[in-house]
């Protein structure tokens, strides 16, 4: 048996409100699994667990606020305990692995998150909880602008029934745009298993040399790649309406986030492929604050001239994107895999990722995509070129 | 039976001189003028100067006798003629008074009554129209309470001289001429408990004393614009009743808490302070406070008026936290 306890998540932390449970006594225990929800003054974060079993019992309420430290569970377990909780990682998409707002909510959609600790009425902000809804995502209509529980229970009611997730507006937004993609684009489907060791290895010497601050994440040489693969393939990179392809000269990269209240939107990282790799590292991190916190700009949200997502370091070997409508194409990177490759007749441990790609058929056909990917190889095996 | 505050304060004082012969009633011109309020009219020719005295312009002096008095058996009803005047008692209240049963262990209790007039609203300036009650709502020792309605004036002060500790009854001056209903067998009433005065759903007032009057005006003004507004009395102001101020924020959700002392370190912080304590997790809007303006109680009427709450100050403030807007 091991003890989930309420983590601390920064020196200056000292206890943390329950907020909320995900799962309940009895239920089985994924390592990495969110179990519980924590308000801190950094806001909502989501408590994955490190061990994997079930959940025995709750010791803590939701609503309770307690040190760091307290027992918040006991989870029963098969796996040795490993008492340490950390914060979860951004989640990844659950739902179709991909999808920002539509065209017709560009510039209110990066404001849902913005109320992460914007004006909320302590019990608006429990009422929120309880009913499932994004508090910050409601108009607020009481003292200084700030929700009320008559705003949160006003949202509930209108709320379209059904299966629907929080977020609600976001999520809308997801599903009309999804059900016109896959309603008026012929998708096709290629993937391919490409070694990304020589780039990683560069990568961890480059980084090796660089104070921390400086460093790069391992996707902004993938990124790079990827922007610069799409000159060789031009059908990849534009627009289709009325009938027209109008292909880009420039390469914006829709970059696939994640938000906290749930739902994704994919804003520009504007000529990717002329940014140098610095460039793109400060772009990427300023973008992901600001999709997070609000404060993108309606031209991050409009001007993707193809997406990008990106599974990151879990177990998802490939991704088959929805097209976001007008793009024509989208680019699933999976995670990145230690795997027997061979390599001149021999087998040797290599890192792998598995690069998909979904295209519009209206414009391009599937050797055009396959030229890409193969492109997208030749850079990723020479990354001092990036 | 129709009486006024001055007239139930009066009564309280003949039923314990009549029940308890250890009683009696002690202060500046409570014997042959009859209080400065009038309160104490008649009392002196029917219980002779032995239990209505008349005491030198020295509130140090008769209060610490009070506290000897006490001590010694008796059960004194110390009259002050206004919270202002009681600072130069202060010591002997706050020195002796609530502190002997701790520094005797137990041995001695000091059952005093103190009476004392507050507030402002009669135009008698600075020095006479104070609201200083939380000094003393502060001091572990002593028990506070502030009767606003008649039938508080008619039974607190029982109930108060049956107390084996000191207690302070404060008596807002402009209270003394309410009139009102009292039933003819009222009595002694329970001093712990605060009291919804109306029910409500959309905001909490809180209030003592005079106030309580001013916020069932304003309860009223507001259900014309559709706002129901619930009035708590506090009744005690030492100790607080958390559960009737909680249970009442858990119903409505928001508290406007009127107090008619200055806003800094104000009774009405303490009780802000507990909502935010006891039921933070209920409040759909910030607790906001009505209190006096930061400045002496100014003379003019207008002035006076100005400088402390009112109903249409107290309804305003309720509105803004149901509505959002003024």
């Amino acid at each position: 048996m091991a003890d989930f306890r309420m983590p601390s998540l920064g020196a200056d932390m000292d206890a943390g409100m329950l907020v909320a449970w995900l799962k309940r006594p009895g239920d089985p225990i994924a390592r990495g699994d969110i179990v519980a929800v924590v308000e801190t003054q950094k806001g909502a974060i989501e408590i994955e667990s490190f061990q994997s079993g079930t959940l025995r019992d709750i010791c803590v309420e939701p609503g309770q606020k307690v040190p760091v430290g307290t027992v918040l569970a006991h989870i029963d377990g098969p796996e040795a305990a490993e008492p340490t909780m950390l914060p979860a990682a951004p989640s990844p998409p659950t739902v179709p692995p991909r999808a920002p707002a539509p065209a017709a909510l560009p510039t209110t959609a990066p404001r849902e998150e913005r109320g992460a600790r914007g004006r909320i009425s302590p019990l608006a902000r429990r009422r929120a909880t309880e009913l499932g809804l994004d508090p910050a995502a409601l108009r607020g209509s009481g003292f200084d602008g700030a929700v009320t529980r008559a705003d949160v229970e006003r949202a509930a009611k209108e709320r379209p029934r059904g299966p629907v997730a929080a977020g609600s507006e976001i999520r809308r937004a997801i599903a009309a745009a999804m059900s016109r993609s896959k309603r008026e684009i012929p998708h096709y489907y290629l993937s391919a298993t490409l070694d990304a060791s020589a780039c990683l290895d560069w990568l961890e010497r480059e980084n090796a040399k660089r104070p921390v601050a400086a460093r790069l994440l391992y996707v902004v040489p993938i990124l790079k790649a990827v922007a610069l693969a799409l000159h060789a393939v031009p059908e990849l990179n534009g627009t289709y309406s009325e009938g027209l392809f109008r292909p880009s000269s420039d390469v914006h990269l829709g970059m696939a986030i994640a938000l906290r209240g749930g739902g994704l939107i994919a804003p520009a990282l504007h000529h990717a492929d002329r940014c140098d790799l610095d460039g793109l590292m400060r772009a990427l991190g300023d973008l992901v604050r600001r999709a997070r916190t609000g404060g993108l700009k309606s031209s991050e949200l409009s001007d993707p001239t193809v997406t990008v997502t990106n599974l990151g370091e879990g177990i998802v070997d490939a991704v088959y994107p929805v097209i976001y409508p007008p793009q024509v194409a989208m680019i699933g990177l999976g995670s990145v895999m230690k795997r027997p490759w061979i390599v001149d007749d021999a087998i040797v441990p290599r890192r792998l990722i598995q690069v998909s790609v979904a295209a519009d058929h209206r414009v391009s056909d599937g050797h055009r995509a396959a030229r890409f990917l193969e492109t997208l190889g030749q850079f990723l095996a020479e990354p001092d070129k990036l | 039976m129709k009486t006024t505050y001055r007239e139930a304060v009066r009564k309280a004082l003949h039923e314990a001189l009549t029940r308890d012969g250890r009683a009696f009633l002690m202060g500046e011109d409570v014997g042959r003028y009859g209080g400065t309020y009038a309160c104490s009219k008649g009392l002196l020719a029917e219980f002779g100067p032995d239990r209505v005295r008349d005491t030198p312009l020295a509130e140090g002096g008769f209060v610490g006798a009070g506290i000897g008095a006490a001590l010694g058996g008796m059960r004194p009803i110390v009259e002050i003629m206004t919270v202002n005047f009681s600072l130069l008692a202060l010591d002997q209240i706050v020195n002796n008074a609530a502190t002997i049963r701790h520094m005797s262990g137990g041995q001695f209790s000091v059952p005093l009554v103190i009476r004392m007039a507050t507030g402002a609203g009669r135009q008698l300036a600075a020095q006479h129209s104070h609201s200083l009650e939380c000094w003393y709502a502060h001091i572990p020792g002593i028990r506070v309470v502030a009767p606003a309605t008649i039938e508080d004036a008619r039974g607190m002060l029982w109930t108060a001289l049956q107390d084996p500790d000191p207690v302070i009854i404060f008596e807002h001056a402009t209270l003394y001429n309410l009139e009102g209903d009292l039933a003819d067998d009222a009595g002694a009433v329970a001093i712990d408990r605060a009291a919804v005065r109306r029910p409500g759903r959309d905001v909490t007032l809180i209030a003592y004393s005079a106030n309580v009057h001013k916020a069932m005006e304003a309860a009223e003004a507001l259900e014309a614009d559709g706002i129901s507004a619930e009035v708590i009395d506090l009744r005690s102001l030492r100790p607080l009743d958390d559960e009737t101020i909680l249970n009442s924020i858990r119903r409505t959700h928001r508290a406007v808490v009127v107090d008619e002392a200055w806003r800094t370190g104000s009774l009405a912080a303490e009780v802000s302070a507990r909502i935010m304590d006891g039921a933070f997790y209920e409040l759909d809007a910030p607790v906001a406070r009505v209190c006096s303006a930061e400045v002496p109680i100014p003379y003019p009427r207008h002035l006076e008026e100005a400088a402390t709450p009112q109903p249409g100050t107290i309804a305003a403030a309720a509105k803004i936290l149901v509505t959002g807007h003024g």
